[in-house]
């Protein structure tokens, strides 16, 4: 079979953004199968129906849509896993030892970090941020990312993983600590003065 | 008003914990009394707004084209 130029069109043109939706996927499930998987479906939905986007210079906006309701479907179906693996000595308490004193007073005051409104937009920043969130424990990382990057609600995400709310809680507690330990040390603290 | 008294570990932890729900009025009011009377957690409230924005600006990226 032939097919027809507008197709293979498509076709280059969701390969082309195939790493990019990888890279997405795999930092929310942290896991290369899963993640392929969720890319595979996004992909094979839009092949299924290319109409139902006509700008094509909107196609990553459009493929992300879809695959961040791929990758809620899998979380869904994958739950017990997502929700069941606790990770070991994620570090909570070393990290409150390393921010405060025993009567818990800061062992140093928080840096002042300004408001780097124009650095916060760029590239460099991104990728110091990706690698922070990469680092957090892989279940830290899903409930993190959850809410950051699916942008669902304390309460939808208790809902699809079966957590209790105070283990939701304590796992997002500490993913927060840790990533602005992480952009402490790698940006933040460590860039030249600002302009 | 020691019902009222926070320490800067507890004012963090109330900081953080607003990102993913609301809290009750009482621990709104106790976190407000501590960052009028405290230096050092009003930089931590910064840095953590800036972070809320970090996100959101990660976020937007993540679905742009232009990325």
């Amino acid at each position: 079979m032939i097919p027809f130029l507008h197709t293979m069109g498509i076709e280059n043109d969701l390969a082309a953004h195939r790493p990019y939706l990888l890279r997405f996927a795999r930092l929310q499930l942290r896991n290369d199968t899963w993640a392929e998987d969720a890319v595979s479906e996004t992909l094979l939905a839009a092949l299924a129906k290319p109409q139902s986007f006509g700008n094509r210079s909107q196609l990553r906006t459009w493929l992300v849509g879809i695959l961040k309701h791929k990758v809620i479907d899998l979380l869904r179906q994958r739950k017990r896993e997502v929700a069941l693996e606790t990770d070991e000595g994620d570090g909570g308490e070393e990290l409150d030892a390393l921010m405060f004193k025993a009567d818990g007073h800061f062992q140093s005051a928080p840096a002042e970090w300004g408001d780097p409104q124009q650095e916060l937009s760029t590239r460099q920043f991104f990728q110091v941020l990706e690698a922070c969130t990469e680092q957090l424990p892989a279940a830290m990382g899903r409930v993190f990312l959850m809410r950051e990057w699916l942008e669902l609600s304390s309460d939808e995400i208790c809902k699809e993983l079966a957590l209790t709310p105070t283990n939701l809680y304590v796992q997002l507690h500490r993913a927060r600590l840790r990533l602005r330990e992480c952009l402490e040390l790698n940006w933040f603290g460590n860039r030249p003065a600002a302009k | 008003m020691t019902m009222l008294r926070r320490t800067c570990k507890e004012a963090t932890a109330l900081m953080v914990a607003r990102e993913d729900r609301a809290l009750p009025w009482v621990e709104r009011l106790a976190l407000r009394l501590h960052l009028a009377a405290c230096q050092a957690c009003p930089r931590m409230e910064r840095q953590l707004l800036t972070l809320r924005k970090a996100f959101a600006n990660w976020r937007h990226y993540s679905d742009q084209d232009s990325a």
